[in-house]
């Protein structure tokens, strides 16, 4: 729990604590008329001065705590149970009632608050009673939005697609299911509207609507107190201060609820690469000893070394968590504190500071659906880079980008230019993305799974285009993809990475019949293509994927490798000879 | 996507149209049964337990709350179709005669503040955002969010007071209350302003965190744009849509806000002729006035609406 | 062991057509496999077997007689995110138990969610366990334990591994076929991936913009495609090389 959170809950302790027992504790003070000390300043007997009455005004505040917490906790309830009712509504009743009661919603979350509440205290009258249960009618609609929002959100889940089908009925899905998952959300906000209410409350009190004489809640109390703010200042701040702390109490604690989880211990200072390594000459991408760490600490990267030769292809294989992708940013240069990234040289076509690399790095990523800024044009996402880049003219940079979508065969290419990435279909959009990296002379292109969001007919598109676009400007291709086939298409050479290293280094024509280490054989195997022998069960790798958290001592593999012995476990086999594995003698080719 | 944009927007005006119809008439239906929620005789509440029966009877006469509920309502609709909202109970003025005086000057306040406070939290926002990224500056984080908490549970009429006593009753740089020349404007405008403000910037940073984590946020950068283009140019627009929509509801509670800053500084807007109204139980003010209030909040929801569907035609349009 | 059967099934959304007169049968102790790209309804006619998805058109019958679309349903289905189809708030025994067609005293309860457990190769131990403790591959074999325990006629597979790792898929794959051999159950399994579907599939149909543009026994369809978009389908999952 953070500090935030410790003071917002002590606060609140203190708040009910006095609420509890204020009256208790100083009821006869706060009523004690003293009529030799009407409206007097603040002194050692009166810390804040006296009313009207001599009755000291410190102990009426602390009194009045009472009162205003409980009519705040009232409307709160008011609305939340409400909230609750109409919100989960479309649960159980029928598809069409449940759009009624939701668009009836609707409207009323249009109409602010205060509106709701000066509308419902003229029903119910002036007075305490009449108040709370305005402020909490007009609150529920904003609980009944929230509260709909939160049910719809958990009902997508298939969990309650499948509780259906196994015949549980609404009623019990609402409550073992629905409830459970939204009530942390519900509850913060609880909290938070519960600190909201008290200070409308404050303010109904305070414009005579609210709790009427002779009670009196802080509002009252600021009401009475603003008449003479010339002379006596603290008579309305005091009870100001008090409402201020008590609305603090619940906003902290409502914070410190809502952002409890996924604080994560950041990283120490990057220690500076222990060796400085020249880069291998002639490669457009030479990287030694890469390792990157996230907050937590996850060593996504453990130590990666390759190259990458002009106009080569080379493949980067691996499961989710082997940390491929990361590897890729990295070469990228798209890593940003917190994260950590260190290597003795990072090289990208001569360069080691990425801001410095121009045009000859292009990137296409995994997801073209959120990889184009949805707020901008297609055209000049693409003309932006030579404009930005090349000098040109917002003119000649729209003709290139429209040159250059359709060499990456977009057809139509002035029209599409000008439309939004929305309008263009998932393949066509990481067509475009090639051509954005295409507007300057790329000389790497890094791909981080390009066609894993594609239909298989449009993944071999893109994976043509990607082959044809290097016969034609001859840049080297950096592809990361979990999916074997696609690499031993489209790569001359392919790593293979597991648990933030690199297992085994092969050409890709080696991959399916000659691997040497155990997990690429496995991973080869576990995939069933179009020759796959039916009668004999799917090669499988038994155990679980490492956990990055725990970065093991010997070789990752060794927990799910049947040749394993304790010189594995014990032991990181280094990178030889194309193989990380201590037992290349016993596999078999 | 087959369909083009251009010919959604009829469907879009259609619906949006709709929709301010059906709450336009939620809205009217509710401030004409406010009458008769309202428990006992209105008129003998409002009139006092002393009142003579036949001036009681009479008023009800002329309120027309004698006739069937049917017949009143229908009556009600067509006054309001005449634009004519009825007499108040006690000065016997048109209420629309009060209601035009006084609206200008809540308007006046409700504008200035909600321009102030967007002028101030976009910038915060943004800024904020920025700083904070990915974990950095914690520091400045905890600052701005302990800033915003303290400021968020500081209720506008109290913060109204604070600057009174400070600015007014202490150092006499401003004027205590009242609406006269611009230097009356600044206490109230500023006490109005600064709650939303606190809670606008923080939506901002928010939003703007959330985009700055978007993939085509990486796709910009991994066209090497420096920091000042990536974060103007790609993120905001992005985190406009968000914006504005708070921002539109901001407008229309600066709008009920407006209620109790009037008070605090007696400042001429329909905010201080509502709570006297409700009060001396005045109904056919209170009813004109909940009515000139709820068109305005609806007004502003409408045209928010629409800059959304300006801004954005994917979003807005589409929606369902 | 029983008949599913899709006849003439369309669903509509407004005016907008995901399947048009589709008909299958998905015959007694069989596995089906329905392939296509996204979009194309595969997941909609499932959904609409277990009353997910309206149907506009036509009739799915379980044997011959409607499905029932209330209490306990004959038909269950499992889901493609195996994040999303375990209530992270209930343990495995729990989830599982709720889909038990009778309540059970707890001692029978807990041998029969070890005995499901057992069927889907996890250890009883797991009952205990929250979904946020598995694995995907383990949590999807937890949502096939569910589907069990309701002791159901015909399963619905929609893409039950396209979100697993390699690795992880071969087990799954393999656990399904064991489980058509062990308890003769039928199964309409659903898949983008051509080489999945044959590993696992007697039959297969091919589902195209709504409608199916081909069907019949996996050898036929996969080794002689009759319509062109089916051949368009296995030539993307041929390896770019052999190709040209």
């Amino acid at each position: 729990m953070r500090p935030v959170g410790v003071a917002g809950l002590g606060l609140l302790g203190a708040v009910v604590f006095v609420a509890a027992f204020g009256p208790v504790l100083w009821g006869d003070q706060a009523t004690v008329v003293d009529t030799g000390n009407l409206l007097a300043g603040p002194s050692a007997q009166h810390w804040i001065g006296t009313d009207n009455l001599g009755r000291d005004l410190f102990a009426r505040v602390l009194v009045a705590a009472r009162l205003s917490i409980l009519l705040a906790l009232a409307a709160t309830a008011i609305s939340l149970v409400l909230g609750i009712v109409l919100g989960a509504a479309p649960v159980l009743v029928g598809r069409r009632t449940g759009r009624f009661i939701t668009s009836a919603v609707n409207v009323l979350v249009a109409f602010p608050g205060l509106l709701l509440v000066l509308f419902f205290a003229v029903v119910f009258g002036v007075g305490a009673r009449g108040a709370a249960l305005a402020v909490g009618l007009a609150g529920a609609p904003a609980f009944a939005r929230l509260c709909h929002t939160l049910v719809a959100a958990v009902s997508e889940r298939d969990y309650i697609a499948a509780a259906r089908i196994a015949g549980v009925s609404r009623i019990r899905i609402l409550l073992r299911h629905v409830l459970p998952n939204i009530a942390e959300p519900l509850v913060v906000n609880a909290t938070m509207a519960a600190g909201g209410v008290l200070l409308t409350f404050a303010g109904l009190s305070f414009l005579g609507l609210g709790v009427q004489a002779p009670d009196y809640d802080w509002g009252k109390l600021m009401q009475d107190g603003l008449n003479g703010i010339y002379v006596h200042p603290l008579a309305a701040l005091g009870p100001g201060i008090a409402v201020v702390l008590a609305g603090l109490a619940f906003n902290l604690t409502g914070e410190a609820f809502a952002a409890a989880p996924g604080r994560v211990r950041p990283l120490g200072p990057a220690r500076g690469p222990s060796v400085r390594t020249a880069p291998v000459p002639g490669a457009v991408l030479s990287v030694d000893d890469l390792r990157v760490t996230m907050p937590g600490p996850v060593h996504a990267v453990r130590g990666v070394t390759f190259t990458v030769g002009e106009g080569e292809a080379v493949g980067l294989v691996g499961e989710s968590g082997s940390g491929k992708s990361v590897t890729a940013l990295a070469v990228a240069g798209l890593l940003e504190p917190p994260v950590r990234v260190e290597a003795n040289h990072l090289v990208v076509a001569g360069e080691e500071d990425h801001r410095r690399l121009g045009t000859s790095l292009a990137v296409v990523f995994q997801d073209p659906m959120t990889s184009f800024n949805p707020a901008h044009r297609v055209g000049p996402q693409l003309a932006e880079v030579s404009r930005f880049h090349q000098g040109m003219s917002r003119r000649t940079a729209f003709a290139r980008a429209v040159d250059r979508l359709r060499a990456v065969r977009i057809r139509e290419p002035e029209r599409r230019a000008r439309q939004y990435p929305f309008e263009f279909s998932g393949g066509m959009r990481q067509r475009a993305m090639i051509g954005m990296g295409l507007m300057g002379n790329p000389r790497l292109i890094v791909a981080d799974e390009p066609t894993t969001a594609l239909d298989v007919t449009v993944q071999r598109q893109v994976l043509e285009l990607l082959a044809e676009v290097r016969r034609e400007t001859g840049a080297a291709l950096l592809l990361i993809s979990h999916d074997v086939s696609v690499v031993t298409d489209v790569c001359d050479r392919v790593l293979v990475m597991y648990a933030g290293r690199v297992v085994e280094e092969l050409p890709a024509g080696d991959l399916r019949a000659r691997a040497r280490h155990p997990y690429t054989r496995a991973l080869v195997a576990a995939v069933p293509d179009l020759e796959t022998d039916l009668d004999r069960p799917l090669a499988v790798i038994p155990g679980l994927p490492v956990d990055p958290m725990s970065a093991p001592a010997g070789c990752a593999f060794a927990p799910r490798c049947p040749l394993a012995d304790d010189h594995c476990r014990a032991v990181a086999p280094p990178l030889l000879a194309g193989v990380a594995c201590h037992k290349t003698a016993e596999v078999r080719v | 996507m087959k369909t083009p944009v251009t010919s959604r927007w009829p469907r879009f005006a259609l619906r949006r149209a709709g929709r301010l119809l059906v709450s336009l008439w939620v809205l009217v239906t509710a401030s004409f049964l406010m009458i008769h929620l309202v428990p006992g005789d209105p008129v003998r509440a409002a009139l006092g337990p002393t009142a003579p029966a036949d001036l009681v009877l009479a008023h009800k006469e002329e309120l027309g709350l004698l006739d069937p509920l049917w017949q009143q309502y229908a009556a009600f609709l067509g006054r309001l179709f005449s634009g004519e909202l009825g007499a108040s109970i006690s000065t016997r003025l048109p209420v629309g005669e009060t209601i035009a005086q006084r609206l200008p000057a809540t308007a006046e306040l409700a504008v200035a503040a909600f321009l102030l406070s967007v002028a101030v939290a976009v910038p915060v926002g943004v800024v904020m955002a920025v700083i904070t990224r990915r974990g950095r500056g914690r520091r400045a984080e905890l600052a701005f969010t302990g800033t915003n908490v303290v400021i968020g549970a500081i209720p506008d009429f109290l913060l109204g007071v604070g600057l009174v006593y400070l600015l007014a009753v202490q150092t006499h740089v401003f004027p205590v209350a009242g609406r006269e020349g611009p230097s009356s404007y600044v206490l109230p405008v500023l006490a109005l302003a600064i709650g939303p403000a606190a809670v606008l910037s923080r939506i901002v940073r928010v939003e703007m965190l959330a985009v700055m984590e978007a993939d085509y946020i990486r796709t910009a950068r991994a066209k090497r744009l420096t920091n000042l283009r990536v974060y103007a140019v790609h993120a905001l627009p992005n985190a406009v849509t968000a914006t504005l929509t708070i921002g539109g509801l901001l407008l229309s509670s600066l709008v009920a806000g407006t209620v109790l800053v009037e008070n605090v500084f007696a400042w001429p807007g329909l905010g201080s002729s509502i709570v006297t109204s409700i009060v001396a139980k005045d109904y056919p003010l209170v009813q004109g006035t909940v009515l000139v209030y709820g068109v305005g909040v609806l007004l502003i929801n409408t045209l928010v609406d629409v800059v959304l569907a300006l801004l954005d035609p994917r979003s807005a349009i589409g929606e369902s | 062991m029983s008949v599913l059967s899709f006849h003439e099934v369309s669903v509509r959304y407004g005016a907008h057509t995901v399947l048009n007169g589709v008909s299958l049968e998905v015959p007694a102790g069989r596995t089906v496999g329905l392939v296509g790209e996204s979009g194309c309804g595969k997941s909609t006619l499932a959904r609409a077997a277990v009353g997910l998805a309206p149907v506009t058109g036509g009739h799915i019958l379980l044997d011959g007689r409607p499905v029932p679309n209330r209490g306990r349903r004959p038909v269950q289905m499992v889901f493609q995110d195996p994040y999303s189809s375990l209530d992270p708030r209930m343990t495995v025994g729990e989830s599982i138990a709720e889909a038990l067609p009778e309540r059970l005293p707890k001692k029978a309860r807990q041998a029969e969610i070890a005995r499901l457990l057992a069927l889907v190769h996890l250890d009883a131990a797991r009952a205990g366990d929250l979904p946020g403790r598995l694995s995907g591959g383990q949590r999807q074999r937890v949502a096939l334990a569910r589907a069990l325990a309701a002791r159901p006629e015909v399963i619905l597979a929609d893409e039950i591994t396209s979100a697993l790792d390699v690795s992880v898929q071969g087990a799954v794959l393999n656990l399904i076929r064991d489980m058509r051999r062990d308890l003769g159950l039928s199964m309409l399994f659903i898949s983008h991936d051509l080489a999945v579907v044959r590993y696992v599939a007697d039959h297969v149909a091919v589902l195209h913009d709504g409608e199916i543009v081909e069907q019949g026994p996996t050898a036929r369809v996969l080794g002689d495609p009759r319509h062109d978009y089916t051949r368009h389908l296995l030539a993307a999952a041929l390896p770019l090389k052999e190709q040209t």
